[in-house]
């Protein structure tokens, strides 16, 4: 225990003493996740739409004032040119081109059919998709009133009709910085801690300091102890700054208990310091332990659901996030924040992750040698 | 020129002694294209979604069979109002579909009845998704009942997806992947390469030879600069004959913008490596501060213009988001030069001025 103490006094002193790395370790994530969260907004706002207007009669007008006015566009071009409407779109300054044939109106009226077209810049498909269908249901609506002018509707249905109503729960707002909001902080802390431990035995090694302490008395599981917790208070400090930013920022107030929070994210946070100390173990210099324990990391978090559903993942993606801590620790905070989960609900998760912390540990004792 | 040479080469055996390092720089940009080719997709499929079925009548039987035959979703129909809320907070469904008492009947004889879709709204844009999945599928059903009919004063709409006619999510990532594998292996690398010196000590050796610092820099550069050329091209390879995107524009261009941007880069991790302290700190600062930064800024994953303006001012800073704009023109749309000249420019001047700041900054002497 002794041992153990004196060893933890060591590393804080260190970490103490070099304030460059502090800094970073505590402005990098409160800066990210006051930045970050803004930017990451998928909600699709100002559409950018070039209207090619052949026919020029009233229909056509009225149709490009409902668009207009209906606040998700913005009318970058009014022309009747669509060579030039598809140099908008060339130069991103455009999203998409509707185009109102000659004789529209003529067609609508007296043949009962008229068309239009809508060409969309497809390189974002969510973008386009969302456009798209934001624009077609403006048509609709357009649609539903011309035919209103000109047919009177009977007073019961005489089809039948299904109505659908959608409720939103644990976000009714929809707002989408609840949903980054959380992920960010999981991802913060996780680089932290994983590159925080996967440099520091290899340091001791490139500097040489690490002969010093494989001829002391202290077992490898002290040592490995001594790294880990002063990594694991860092974390928990971290995750505190990050929640108070999403408490008093983003005013996020977590539906679930905040201590359902601590107790997964002190196991989780284990398993993370357990990886990038086994790195460490395994890696000759700083430079291959950042480059191996970022590569993991980055399959991680690409794969951890921050981004994109991994319900829509192919399956043997689905069956590598079943090893993947950061797409747990992700669903974890998401559930108990948003959804108020509690305990019982999370319980395999936090099973898992305690697996993970185990064995992860359990590696990291095993390959440090104490000979070199 | 003969000393610089020689300095290029220590540099390149650095580089070639460190085979995992080697094996991690050349491996990223493969391991990184497959994840975004044909894992990462922004369509959703295989939700799971629950259905209360309080009815279980004839119409909501057959609407229900028809959200299994689609490929959206998995049904999950063991579910009672008791456990629908246990359900969500565990994370099994993502949406609700509710059919009332009397479904069936109220849609025969009232002509109208109503179904209830609860999302799991914790991420919106599934939730709106899922939503629209579903309404479609129902609104399906209502017009099978109906029975086909035309509608009088129709507008009927076309829809032509230009660049992507088949809606792939890899034509957008794939300049995406280019500027982030690009961004973090060059700046990481360059980086550290002078605070290593300075902490192993050789620094000083380098310092009392007679070579300029501005050789020293570029000699540090051209190792990365031939190694990213390698990974440009796996990148272009594997796209073109992977993930079927097309190299619409001219190669020569592209390639061009690429290698300006690499040198935009390498001139970047310099700057951070002259002005850190410690490997750590020049790691630390290279990947945490430039990895998210890139995903999020350079508008692959989230449009730039959907940003705050003060979030758009700050993206210009990232040379990543021209990057992302150069090759989403030339490579995808097929553009040419005159189209990207304007953001070539300011690439060509983000690296000057880093430089020429990084050259300032290299200190000749040992504190």
């Amino acid at each position: 225990m002794r041992v153990l103490r004196i060893l933890l006094e060591k590393e804080f002193r260190q970490i103490f003493r070099d304030p460059a790395i502090l800094r970073i370790i505590f402005m990098m994530p409160t800066v990210q996740l006051l930045l970050m969260p803004l930017a990451a907004d998928y909600e699709v706002k100002n559409v950018k739409i070039c209207v090619v207007d052949y026919d020029h009669s009233p229909y056509s007008h009225k149709l490009i004032n409902k668009i207009t006015a209906s606040g998700y566009f913005t009318l970058v071009d009014y022309s009747d040119s669509y060579e030039k409407a598809l140099r908008y779109v060339e130069r991103d300054e455009a999203d998409l081109v509707l185009q109102v044939p000659r004789s529209f109106e003529k067609d609508l009226v007296r043949e009962d059919e008229a068309k239009l077209y809508i060409a969309l810049n497809a390189i974002n498909g969510v973008k386009a998709n969302l456009g798209g269908a934001y624009l077609s249901s403006i048509i609709g609506d357009f649609n539903n009133e011309v035919r209103l002018e000109w047919m009177q509707l009977p007073r019961f249905n005489p089809q039948p009709l299904i109505s659908i109503l959608s409720i939103n729960w644990f976000n009714p707002l929809m707002n989408y910085q609840w949903f980054m909001v959380p992920g960010i902080l999981v991802i913060l802390v996780t680089m932290v801690g994983a590159f925080l431990s996967a440099l520091n035995i290899v340091k001791e090694k490139e500097i040489g300091t690490i002969e010093q302490i494989n001829v002391t008395p202290i077992k490898k599981y002290q040592f490995i102890l001594g790294k880990l917790i002063p990594f694991w208070v860092l974390g928990l400090i971290i995750l505190t700054i990050g929640l108070l930013i999403s408490r008093f920022v983003y005013a996020i107030i977590p539906v679930g208990s905040i201590s359902t929070v601590y107790i997964f994210a002190a196991v989780y946070l284990l398993a993370v310091l357990g990886l990038g100390l086994l790195v460490s173990t395994f890696a000759n210099t700083q430079q291959q332990a950042m480059l191996l324990s970022f590569f993991m990391m980055m399959i991680f978090i690409m794969l951890g659901g921050l981004y994109t559903s991994i319900d829509s993942m192919p399956n043997w993606v689905k069956t590598f996030t079943k090893i993947n801590p950061v797409a747990y620790f992700i669903e974890v905070t998401r559930m108990v924040i948003l959804k108020g989960s509690t305990l019982a609900d999370i319980r395999t998760h936090l099973i898992i992750v305690f697996g993970f912390a185990v064995v992860l540990n359990s590696l990291a004792i095993w390959n440090y040698k104490k000979r070199s | 020129m003969k000393q610089f040479l020689f300095f290029v080469r220590k540099e390149f055996l650095h580089l070639w002694r460190d085979k995992r390092t080697l094996f991690i720089l050349f491996g990223m940009p493969i391991v990184q294209i497959f994840i975004f080719g044909f894992a990462l997709t922004n369509e959703v499929k295989d939700s799971r979604i629950a259905i209360l079925d309080e009815a279980k009548d004839e119409a909501s039987e057959a609407i229900i069979h028809q959200l299994e035959a689609s490929l959206y979703f998995d049904i999950e129909k063991n579910i009672s109002q008791q456990t629908l809320v246990k359900a969500f907070r565990e994370g099994k469904i993502k949406l609700a579909v509710v059919f009332p008492q009397k479904f069936s009947e109220q849609l025969q004889h009232v002509n109208a009845a109503a179904i209830q879709l609860i999302a799991d709204a914790s991420d919106p844009n599934v939730a709106t998704t899922l939503i629209n999945y579903t309404s479609a599928i129902i609104l399906d059903y209502q017009n099978q009942i109906k029975g086909f009919q035309k509608f009088p004063y129709a507008i009927k709409t076309e829809m032509r997806m230009l660049y992507n006619p088949e809606m792939k999510g890899s034509y957008n990532f794939v300049p995406g992947v280019m500027a982030m594998v690009l961004m973090l292996v060059c700046a990481m690398m360059t980086s550290i390469s002078i605070v290593k010196e300075k902490e192993m000590g050789t620094m000083e050796i380098i310092l009392v030879s007679p070579i300029v610092p501005l050789r020293v820099m570029i000699a540090k550069m051209v190792p990365y600069f031939i190694l990213s050329f390698v990974n440009i091209a796996s990148i272009l390879l594997l796209s073109v004959f992977v993930l079927d995107v097309p190299i619409n524009g001219s190669l020569v261009l592209l390639v061009a913008e690429c290698l300006l941007f690499t040198m935009t880069v390498l001139a970047l991790g310099l700057l951070i490596s002259t002005m850190a302290s410690s490997q750590q700190v020049a790691m630390l600062i290279s990947l945490m501060g430039l990895f998210l930064p890139t995903i999020m800024f350079s508008g692959f994953m989230f449009p730039v213009e959907n940003m705050p303006l003060p979030m758009q001012v700050i993206s210009n800073l990232v040379p990543a988001k021209w990057f992302y704009y150069i090759v989403k023109n030339v490579m995808i749309k097929g553009l040419g030069f005159q189209a990207v000249w304007k953001e070539t420019l300011i690439l060509a001047g983000m690296m000057l001025l880093l430089m020429t700041v990084s050259i300032m900054k290299f200190k000749t002497r040992l504190e």
